[in-house]
């Protein structure tokens, strides 16, 4: 009779019927820091992406009247001590007469509010839809009007709009080559696992020597290799395929270490008995049982390629300028006379330390949640 | 007597070692040295032995799931074809396990934790190309129900089972393929005494009403008492006795069926001296010369010790390989 069933409450139906994605979700909610690195790096990636509307200025902008200005503060309170509308207060510009050193002193009679959603100088978007509106901005049109958020580096562009746009090149390299090596890792990775034998030894001890070898100077290498001058988007292939060479061997590791422990269950012994091919066996039976890990262990290398990258543009082995990246950007705070000065340039730096910290956390909740029916 | 279902000739399972790159092979694990049986269709024919004897080999080499290194194992299938199963391959083996399936030890590990109960059970009705869509779906229900399930159910997924729900759950899969032998490798070892009460009368049931033949894999001689028509009693990859359970019981020819026997707690052998075994089982991958048990027997003499027993045929229709059988007690 089925009134043993209507007994039981919803939520234990809810439980009964939950699937493994279901079940990994909700233990991965558990994990409060991952939760909070996941909305970090959406938001990341959503600045990453409509990066020119929400940078006040281009990142190219050259301002000649603000070179090396420090970051602007947005003020709440006006000079005679009034709550007003938040505003930034006008730059001036002095000469030290002892160094010649161009300082910049803040003007608190000269304030431009802060708007968002500001009218600015037609760009485009993505490079082809037109827009006339930024995310932040200040309303007057004014020569003298500036927001600078993070303050501007030798030439005077806006370090806040170049660490947004740099996100789209260091964020995206991260998912490329990760894809990449997620190609090359499952399938050399899924052979070693499934056919084991001669073919695990050699693939195996190709990854035994691959991660052998000095990281930085095989890159020096292989950079060199990279014929200078190129389009920067080939440079930025030329990188991925670089970082995936040696990317993928912790992937493949994970995959046939999957496919050992797998192959070795009862379900799928099961699976055979119950007529299944050897393809439906790895389809239907095995890659669900592993996909989860894979997903973890991919958000897990993902911040190693955007310290790779970020690694090799400061070294000068990577991207080039004008194309900005936060390794490019990083590169203009190599001298100490730079960061004494102007510290502000290693701003970007800590948008790496963010961006890796969250990729950690969120790989480590995913990695909890990828196995959800073992013990808490 | 009709023919029998099943028959395995001389049936020989050895795992080569290899101790790596450069370094000199090991003997290799001789898990099954020769065994002969054969089973009755409609019979329980129970394979008991310690840890180790190579009953779980065997289970695996009468389903195909390897192959035997020698002998014949052969099933006579519905048309009365003789099929040779350690020789199949491909599509073959796949149709073999239309008559034979196996049920697992572990009901945790045996159920895909990520496909739902319908899905577990409809997988050999989809893949043997039985039923299809809400066919399939009737006939899990059908089969939910006879193994005592809540049809209910079927979209749940096993975390929300008990340990004997989920075994009931791989029976209902073994069974959706309409299986003439089922093998049973350790069924209810893993189960509570009550739960595994309730398993052994479900397979009694099922016997009786789908007509099958069952050979259950176990150490477990209150297990074999309870369900099974006939017993083999295996050591160290041979058969050493054979015969119908209530004579096997009632007086065990061999040392050792005498020794497995006195370790079952019984209300009748309250006052029987309980025979401890000295010394530890032999490697498999070092079979003792002559008799293999004669390093662990009571009885052992120095013929034991030089040649290997051969079957001799019991009056009570049994057989036991021993050189020196201990008394027939009526």
């Amino acid at each position: 009779m089925s009134n043993a069933l209507s007994h039981e409450s919803a939520a234990l139906k809810a439980y009964a019927e939950a699937s493994g994605w279901r079940l990994g979700w909700a233990k991965f909610r558990r994990h409060k820091l991952a939760v909070v690195s996941l909305y970090i790096v959406g938001l990341l990636y959503l600045l990453a992406i409509f990066a020119e509307f929400f940078s006040p200025y281009d990142y190219s902008d050259i301002n000649r009247r603000h070179v090396l200005a420090p970051p602007q503060a947005v003020y709440v309170v006006d000079a005679s001590g009034q709550f007003t509308w938040p505003h930034v207060r006008a730059l001036k510009g002095q000469r030290d007469p002892v160094t010649r050193r161009l300082n910049y002193i803040e003007d608190p009679e000269n304030t431009f509010p802060v708007r968002l959603f500001a009218p600015s100088k037609p760009y485009k978007m993505w490079g082809f839809i037109p827009l006339e509106t930024r995310f932040i901005g200040v309303s007057t049109p004014n020569r003298q009007a500036s927001i600078f958020l993070l303050g501007t580096d030798s030439l005077g562009r806006d370090v806040l709009s170049r660490i947004f746009h740099g996100a789209r090149i260091s964020l995206s390299i991260g998912l490329v080559g990760v894809a990449l090596s997620f190609v090359i890792g499952i399938i050399l990775g899924g052979m070693s696992g499934y056919f084991g034998g001669w073919v695990d030894t050699i693939v195996q001890r190709t990854i035994d020597l691959l991660q052998s070898l000095p990281t930085i100077p095989l890159w020096m290498g292989l950079a060199a290799a990279v014929p200078p001058g190129q389009d920067p988007l080939v440079t930025y292939f030329m990188i991925t395929v670089i970082l995936s060479i040696i990317g993928w061997t912790g992937i493949a590791r994970v995959v046939r270490g999957r496919f050992l422990a797998l192959r070795e269950e009862d379900f799928v012994l099961a699976a055979r008995f119950s007529g299944a091919s050897e393809m439906r066996i790895i389809l239907r039976h095995m890659v669900p049982s592993f996909a989860s890990h894979i997903i973890a262990s991919l958000t897990l290398s993902i911040p190693e390629m955007i310290l790779a990258e970020t690694a090799l543009s400061f070294l000068g082995l990577g991207l080039q300028p004008p194309a900005v990246s936060w390794g490019v950007l990083l590169k203009d705070a190599q001298s100490l006379q730079v960061i004494s000065q102007a510290p502000w340039l290693l701003v970007p730096g800590l948008a790496v330390v963010i961006t890796v910290l969250a990729f950690n956390f969120l790989g480590d909740g995913l990695r909890d949640a990828s196995d959800p029916y073992g013990k808490v | 007597m009709n023919e029998p279902l099943l028959t395995l000739t001389n049936v020989e399972k050895h795992f080569p070692q290899s101790n790596g790159f450069l370094k000199p092979a090991a003997a290799p694990v001789r898990a099954v040295n020769g065994i002969s049986f054969s089973i009755a269709e409609g019979e329980t024919t129970a394979l008991v032995g310690e840890s180790g004897c190579g009953k779980s080999t065997a289970a695996k080499l009468i389903t195909s799931a390897i192959t035997p290194s020698a002998g014949k194992i052969t099933l006579r299938t519905r048309d009365g074809n003789i099929l040779d199963v350690g020789s199949l391959r491909g599509r073959a083996r796949k149709a073999l396990w239309r008559d034979v399936q196996l049920i697992f030890q572990d009901p945790f590990s045996s159920l895909n934790p990520r496909m739902t109960v319908k899905q577990i059970i409809a997988e050999p009705l989809r893949n043997f190309d039985i039923a299809h869509g809400q066919e399939a779906t009737d006939l899990v229900a059908d089969l939910m129900d006879r193994v005592g399930l809540q049809p209910g159910t079927m979209s749940r997924y096993p975390h929300a089972f008990s340990g004997g729900q989920r075994q009931r759950i791989g029976i209902a899969r073994a069974l959706a393929v309409k299986p003439r032998l089922v093998v049973g490798d350790e069924p209810v070892s893993a189960l509570d005494v009550s739960v595994a009460a309730q398993i052994l009368n479900l397979f009694q049931s099922l016997k009786k009403d789908l007509g099958l033949t069952y050979l259950l894999i176990t150490h477990d001689l209150s297990v074999v008492r309870h369900s099974a028509d006939r017993v083999a009693v295996m050591y160290l990859g041979n058969i050493v006795e054979e015969n119908t359970t209530a004579a096997l019981f009632k007086s065990p020819r061999h040392p050792y069926t005498q020794a497995l026997l006195s370790a079952v707690p019984s209300q009748d052998n309250q006052d029987k001296p309980r025979i401890v075994l000295t010394g530890e089982v032999a490697s498999a991958r070092n079979i003792p010369t002559g008799c293999p048990f004669h390093p662990r027997c009571a009885y052992a003499t120095d013929v034991c010790r030089l040649t290997a027993p051969t079957f001799e045929q019991l009056p009570t229709g049994g057989r036991v390989a021993c050189h020196t059988p201990l008394e027939f007690m009526p």
